[in-house]
């Protein structure tokens, strides 16, 4: 069955006539080529597919497109603003907190949920939050260091 | 402007945060795709009896079903013996072994496809351990022998001795993004494909050979891998195969992309190993010498098992100089995917093994176990010859042990560990301070090669080649510092193209930590080349005949930018000028470098050689707390220390070494590869493989590096640091026994690995209960004559 599903990605309105059984995941990749977000273990507990949804982190492999309908959707390619890299985007960055970057879109857009609850967050604070994103490169120190690193937070909260 | 030695972030850190840096499975459609996935073996070992392959291929949106048949080429492939079959042909080996090929229209034609599948296999009798594969003969290549001294001379007058058994499990390497592939046709048959590959050429080599074609015929290439880990050394090689082929049989754009699940069910792994190990050592606990017979788990075909087994033979000495030794070694065939190359490459076990023996022989003496592996540890003029004769030189093992000891507290930490095991009752402390000693270069030696383009334009920007290929490790940033730096311009002025064999040819994977050594060092040739034609040019620019300033290249200096006659340095031109003007006088911009590592080898007959350019070393302490009640670990602290040169790149440096250490606490501990009794992957996803999270990390993690003014050798006084990192998460397999050890003070505990909380509390249970039971495992380390296993014989 198919059906028509309106929402906002990335703060566009869409219109998509899409299969009910498809995942917000592959509506994301396959409908709208928003790459960034990566189909990992496709189970829901990687965290490399996570977006923001009415500004919750999930997992978009678990969730279904036809139950975004009016919602507002945010993935790593919307976090830029005016061309610029977000304070978080830009602490990643300078910190290091990036090898091979496949979970890297998962880990920016659970940090940015968290930052915008919780704009100084304690390092437990963000293992706590980032417990759903593996990381199989990095060892997870540099990451922690740059979410607890962001600067000009007033940008994040706003 | 120096570049070299700064911290500069990854260079395509930007590309990721913000989703703009794409893998395989991101890159565009084309319209007349097709979806690829294999029908795979449902079990370990089986003849095929009938399949319905041709109903299949009939269905709607199925475009083909392809077996060994369909090959043009021939289906046999190995790296270094070729004994793997591409698809399965009478009979299977595994389970997950490709049988065949399908091509569909879309993923959900392909599945249904798949539902409708009939598939008759007669089951035969499988082999899935090292135990069964030695009652059944079955071994992979020749046996290994090295050896030194008189180790049964030693053995019979030796004051004390240990023997026992050492046990540990295999390792999913876990990169985030599975195995995937893209494959075009173009005119006259060539073949390009786009491959999550550490090694395009191999790809290339094996495309054209399945497919009957030159290698000419294939152009493999890969911008970067979501993870590597060696899982993708050999092993991206099927899935590239499987896209290649439905692109030549169809003539239609190909896409792979395996699931995690495949990916994890039928892919190899680090080989697990079972080693039988005799030690003799002093009162004062000096090792007089070892016996090692070493069996590695090699799964269903050779892939680089032979390599990696090798590698656990030059490693088993760690840090430790052994007078007299026997190492026998022995590969076993057994009824799982090929296991393969993963970061340490068989260094891993081989170090376990002795670090394992190294703590016992502390615990049956009573002695600080720091003690006992600071008297064994390599020296600098004496006890410096490793057990194939390479002389462990300009390294820093002893002061490296001396000053984590130090900065990390060990004597005071040992006494208050001991304080608390004596009084709580519900927990248990363990700490441990291992070094580390890994030798740079692939042993097989003909490897150690690598080549560049470097192309500079006129506007004085660059870009280089390389067959090197970049999977988060940050060669490519290290390559573009090193460029930036030859030439004395801007990094933003160099960018590291797409690897693709079409402009380097037969590379060396990227792997054995090498990378930046071998591609590195190319790359730095070809500017070299690039500098001399420029200098010599800029000579002539530069000179001026009627002032006596005749043309000398000893007088043309490259200083942040520009370039200038020491002379006349007034006169100076931007690089960018200069490029130009070299373009205009015709000089060449381009070149090609090359390098090979001198002086490395190995002799496989005698077991002697310098197989090593140079050793990477360091060394961990960690502190762990063990639930008494659960067996439940928690790594609470790590502090360490590394020699890794002068670093290229000090915050890519550090990465590695976290990442690594990481990694192989995972190995050491929670991550644990279960099979079915049918040798089905129980654990294969990440709901039941536990490699480690954010929690994981210790609350407290140190990490120093330390100089090291004897290194001279490699690229800008560098030293790999890839692999090495892994091997120190052996602290804290080694504070598992040492808090083990706490528990009664007249046995010594055994421990296999990986020390997941299952395996603690076994070992705990065992200590605490009746050791008359003959179940036990547990190793009496008062009696006076060891009862030794019987070791199996290795033949030849």
């Amino acid at each position: 069955m198919k059906k028509i599903i309106s929402c906002t990605i990335n703060g566009v309105k869409q219109e998509l006539y899409l299969d009910t059984r498809k995942t917000l995941l592959k509506m994301l990749r396959e409908d709208l080529e928003l790459m960034g977000v990566h189909l990992g273990c496709g189970g829901g507990d990687c965290g490399a597919c996570t977006v923001l949804l009415n500004g919750e982190p999930v997992t978009s492999c678990l969730v279904l497109a036809a139950d975004c309908e009016g919602s507002e959707i945010t993935t790593v390619e919307g976090v830029q603003q005016d061309d610029k890299l977000h304070p978080l985007q830009q602490s990643m960055v300078e910190k290091g907190g990036i090898q091979c970057g496949f979970c890297t879109p998962g880990m920016v857009m659970n940090s940015l949920a968290l930052l915008r609850e919780n704009p100084q967050p304690t390092e437990s604070e963000v293992r706590h939050a980032l417990s759903g994103n593996l990381c199989r490169c990095t060892g997870y120190a540099k990451i922690v260091e740059a979410v607890m690193d962001v600067k000009n937070l007033d940008r994040i909260t706003g | 402007m120096k570049v070299v030695g700064k911290h500069i972030p990854h260079d395509s850190a930007v590309g990721h945060v913000t989703g703009e840096a794409l893998f395989v499975d991101d890159l565009p459609s084309a319209k007349d795709e097709l979806i690829v996935d294999f029908i795979a073996s449902p079990v370990a070992h089986g003849k095929i009896i009938r399949f319905n392959f041709e109903e299949l291929s009939q269905l709607d949106g199925i475009a083909g079903i392809f077996t060994h048949a369909d090959l043009p080429g021939h289906n046999l492939f190995g790296p270094v013996i070729q004994d793997e079959r591409f698809l399965a042909e009478d009979i299977v080996e595994y389970v997950g072994q490709p049988i065949a090929v399908i091509a569909g229209e879309s993923r959900k034609a392909v599945r249904q496809a798949k539902k409708q599948l009939q598939l008759e296999i007669e089951e035969l009798a499988p082999v899935f351990t090292i135990d069964e594969a030695l009652a059944a003969k079955q071994f992979i290549g020749e046996a290994r022998e090295l050896k030194k001294g008189d180790f049964e001379k030693v053995w019979n007058e030796a004051e004390h001795k240990i023997a026992g058994t050492f046990l540990c499990n295999g390792q999913e390497q876990f990169y985030l993004e599975s195995q995937a592939a893209l494959a075009w046709r173009g005119e006259n048959g060539e073949i390009l494909v786009h491959s999550s590959s550490q090694n395009p050429t191999e790809i290339q080599e094996v495309v054209a050979e399945a497919l009957g074609l030159g290698f000419h015929e294939v152009v493999c290439v890969c911008k970067r891998m979501g993870g590597g880990f060696g899982g993708k050394e050999t092993q991206a090689v099927i899935p590239a195969v499987m896209a290649a082929l439905v692109a030549a049989k169809t003539g239609r754009s190909a896409r792979v992309a395996y699931t995690k699940d495949d990916d994890m069910r039928s892919t190899g792994k680090r080989h697990p190993y079972k080693i039988y190990y005799k030690a003799g050592f002093t009162g004062a606990g000096k090792i007089t010498g070892v016996k090692f017979d070493i069996y590695s788990n090699g799964g269903a075909a050779a892939d680089l098992s032979t390599a990696i087994l090798e590698r656990t033979l030059l490693h088993s000495d760690n840090s430790y100089f052994i007078p007299n030794l026997v190492f026998r070694a022995m590969i076993c065939k057994t009824n799982f995917p090929p296991n393969t190359a993963f970061r340490g490459f068989g260094g891993p076990q081989g170090m376990a093994n002795i670090e394992n023996v190294l703590q016992e022989i502390s615990i049956v003496l009573k002695k600080d176990a720091l003690e006992v592996r600071r008297l064994n540890c390599y020296g600098h003029n004496d006890q410096n010859v490793t057990p194939y004769g390479q002389i462990v030189q300009n390294h820093m093992l002893p002061e490296i042990i001396d000053q984590l000891a130090e900065t990390s507290s060990y004597k005071k930490r040992l006494t208050e560990v001991a304080e608390f095991n004596r009084k709580s009752v519900t927990h248990l402390r363990g700490l441990a301070l291992t070094p580390l000693k890994f030798g740079i270069s692939f042993t097989t030696s003909f490897l150690n090669q690598g080549n560049a383009l470097v192309n500079v334009y006129k506007d004085g920007t660059v870009q280089v080649s390389t067959g090197g290929t970049e999977m988060g490790q940050g060669l490519n940033t290290k390559i573009r510092q090193l460029v930036a730096e030859e030439f004395a311009i801007s990094y933003d002025d160099v960018r590291i193209m797409i690897t693709s064999t079409e402009k380097n040819n037969n590379t060396s994977p990227t792997a054995a930590s090498a990378g930046t050594d071998l591609n590195g060092m190319a790359a730095v040739n070809a500017c070299q080349k690039i500098r001399r034609n420029l200098t010599e040019f800029a000579s002539r620019y530069f000179s001026a005949p009627e002032n006596g300033i005749v043309p000398s290249i000893e007088h043309i200096h490259f200083e942040a930018g520009s370039v200038y006659d020491d002379r006349l340095p007034e006169n100076k031109l931007t690089f960018r000028k200069l490029v130009l003007q070299a373009y205009m006088g015709q000089v060449s911009l381009g070149e090609r470098g090359f390098y090979k590592t001198p002086g490395v080898n190995l002799n496989r007959e005698t077991g002697k050689g310098n197989p090593f350019f140079y050793f990477t070393s360091g060394a961990a302490v960690s502190e762990v707390l063990i639930d008494r009640f659960t067996g439940q670990l928690k790594l609470e602290r790590s502090d360490i220390l590394m020699d890794i040169g002068e670093s290229i790149n000090p915050g890519i440096d550090r990465g590695q070494i976290i990442g690594g250490f990481i990694q192989g606490v995972g190995w050491v501990t929670n991550e644990d590869l279960r099979y079915s009794d049918k040798g089905q992957l129980l654990s294969y996803s990440p709901t039941t493989y536990k490699i480690p999270n954010i929690q994981d990390l210790p609350d407290i993690f140190n990490l120093e590096t330390l100089e090291n003014p004897q290194h001279k050798i490699n690229i800008r006084r560098s030293k790999a640091v890839g692999e090495p990192p892994l091997m120190l998460c052996l602290s804290v397999w080694m504070a598992v026994k040492h808090a083990l050890s706490s528990v009664r003070n007249d046995i010594t505990p055994r421990l296999n690995l990986p020390a997941t909380a299952e395996e603690i509390l076994q070992r705990l249970t065992e200590l605490n209960g009746d050791l008359s039971n003959p179940e036990t495992t547990a190793v009496r380390a008062t009696e006076s004559e060891v009862s030794l296993v019987s070791l199996p014989s290795i033949s030849g």
